[in-house]
């Protein structure tokens, strides 16, 4: 186990019967640092949560927790760690005041003793207070559920999908609010289906079917993709992906918008040039374009279904 | 261009007691687009797409979709537009085809137009051969793109779509945003929510609701012109930030 890291995982495995939950999971979170979990429904990303706050027990590897083990100092784990599930967490009959003081009380603490830690966040939704939960908009969940994670003062924070369903104007608030978390020394496991939202965090991993693809800096990441990558537009976007499809098979162009991207290797480019000379009608603009996020993580599934 | 009008929106105001949460609204949405409907959570988009479904009465203005009027013809609407949203409208513990021939009913086709039309649907989405699965074996993508296809099940003019990709891989995201573009280009006209930013920026035309209004709508292009914006995302942040704290004041 390494001081450095804020969480450490380990070849960790978790089966529900035949399902196989998580197959032999590895990956790091440095003290202080945010590690972005993406991954679609159902890849495993609850789970692991679980594992790391001691709720769910894994079938083998282990996991340490600020430097201590899940299984056998879980105990110890719970009073350190603040944990906002995906499922809203909150009482929706307690007030937004109520609410707060309940899971002080949980971690014998009190509101006043760490209003420091939660000043910022509970502050936008302070004038609400007496307001019942259940009443309260997304966002404003969202910030009350992350103040109630945070109330104990937690070394590490778990946070499974806190923004799914949530606007964008929300989405941007709260990774601010992240940032400033982060800076205050806490480490951070943040899960998400927003493939944006890789780029915001210190190091990212894809999940996809219990198995973690790959670990990285967000921009290495990209630098790591294979080949070349085109960006194409044009007059007909719809006719142009079906000519294009036609010759270079499926899951190889994709349309966004009156824009394409089209993976392949160098010599594409020349197959693209000749293809804009036999179509002027199409009015094609080619350019070699750097691949986003979402690009790696498509090659990276894909060339994990193939193997 | 002679573009048909699908839905027409003018002056529409509804208020629930002293809240406006539909602010005059005007928009028409033309046939065979792909209209993106974004706003904050909150901004007043479901209010109006429950207009827009015949669901509910506008307190003030006009509204017709496909040719029905929302105030008089709201059973017309609802024989004319599909919905699907990312909460399921498959029953889990049926199979394929039986959700098939339930909603076929719900339409109103007849049981030789469901056979038909459900073995095209099924044969086009390479799941004829395991359409006695149940639904709830089936991976998250799968079950949406049989939502989707389902929607369209008895050829409605128009389909809402309410953040339909939710929690999927980006793999069959873009898959299903490749079913949308085929769709559109067969001529059904596709509303649809997201919060997905990126997904804004594959509509034909977009509007922003910040407040129960409108504040902008055209295609992105034009929009990111507009706001000198390098992404939709900044237009929209640019429009509908700090908004939130406000409207729970008005609340």
């Amino acid at each position: 186990m390494n001081g450095n890291f804020g969480i450490e995982v380990r070849g960790l495995s978790k089966s529900f019967g035949k399902t196989k939950a998580l197959k032999n999971v590895s990956l790091a979170v440095e003290k202080g640092s945010i590690f972005g979990l993406i991954g679609p429904d159902g890849a495993g990303k609850s789970t692991l949560f679980r594992i790391l706050t001691t709720l769910y027990l894994p079938d083998s590897g282990e996991a340490f927790v600020s430097g201590l083990h899940c299984v056998k100092n879980y105990k110890e784990i719970r009073k350190r760690v603040g944990y906002m599930p995906g499922r809203f967490s909150l009482y929706q009959d307690l007030t937004v005041e109520e609410n707060l003081s309940f899971y002080a009380s949980v971690f014998k603490t009190t509101v006043k003793e760490n209003y420091h830690l939660i000043k910022d966040i509970y502050q936008q939704i302070e004038p609400f207070k007496n307001r019942r939960a259940g009443n309260l908009s997304g966002g404003m969940k969202q910030k009350l559920a992350l103040s109630c994670a945070l109330v104990h003062k937690p070394e590490v924070l778990f946070l499974d999908e806190p923004t799914t369903g949530v606007d964008a104007v929300s989405r941007k608030e709260f990774w601010d609010m992240l940032k400033e978390l982060k800076n205050s020394g806490i480490t951070i496991l943040v899960s998400t289906p927003y493939m944006d939202e890789a780029m915001l965090c210190d190091r990212t991993g894809f999940i996809q079917n219990g198995a973690v693809l790959k670990t990285g800096i967000p921009e290495s990441i990209i630098d790591d993709f294979q080949g070349e990558m085109f960006s194409v537009t044009t007059s007909k976007p719809q006719e142009t992906v079906k000519l294009l499809s036609e010759e270079l098979g499926d899951n190889t162009v994709f349309r966004f918008g009156s824009e394409l991207h089209i993976y392949g290797n160098p010599s594409m480019e020349i197959f693209l040039k000749a293809f804009k000379e036999s179509h002027p009608g199409l009015n094609l603009e080619i350019q070699n374009t750097r691949p986003g996020i979402e690009d790696c993580f498509i090659q990276l599934m894909n060339s994990n279904n193939e193997s | 261009m002679n573009r048909e009008t699908v839905i027409e929106v003018s002056g529409l105001y509804k208020r629930f007691g002293t809240f406006t949460a539909n602010d005059n609204l005007n928009f028409s949405v033309y046939r065979g687009e792909i209209f993106g409907f974004l706003g904050a959570n909150g901004a007043g988009k479901t209010t109006a797409m429950k207009i827009l479904c015949g669901l509910s009465k506008p307190s003030a203005g006009k509204a017709t979709v496909a040719g029905f009027d929302v105030y008089r013809q709201s059973e017309k609407i609802k024989q004319n537009i599909g919905y699907m949203s990312q909460r399921f409208s498959l029953y889990e513990d049926l199979s394929i085809i039986e959700n098939i021939v339930f909603y076929g009913g719900i339409y109103g086709l007849s049981y030789r137009e469901i056979q038909i039309r459900a073995k095209e649907m099924l044969t086009n989405l390479g799941l004829w051969n395991i359409r006695r699965k149940v639904i709830s074996s089936l991976p998250l993508g799968w079950k949406q793109k049989i939502s989707f296809s389902l929607a369209m099940l008895h050829n409605p003019s128009i389909i809402f779509l309410d953040e339909p990709t939710g929690g999927v891989d980006p793999v069959t995201r873009r898959q299903f945003w490749e079913m949308i573009y085929n769709a559109a280009e067969k001529g059904f006209t596709v509303f649809v929510t997201t919060h997905y930013m990126d997904e804004a920026e594959y509509c034909d035309r977009v509007s922003i609701m910040v407040d129960g209004r409108i504040v902008a709508l055209d295609t992105p292009k034009a929009l990111k012109q507009q706001y000198s914006a390098g992404s939709m995302e900044e237009v929209f942040l640019k429009l509908a930030r700090n908004k939130e704290l406000e409207k729970e004041h008005i609340l």
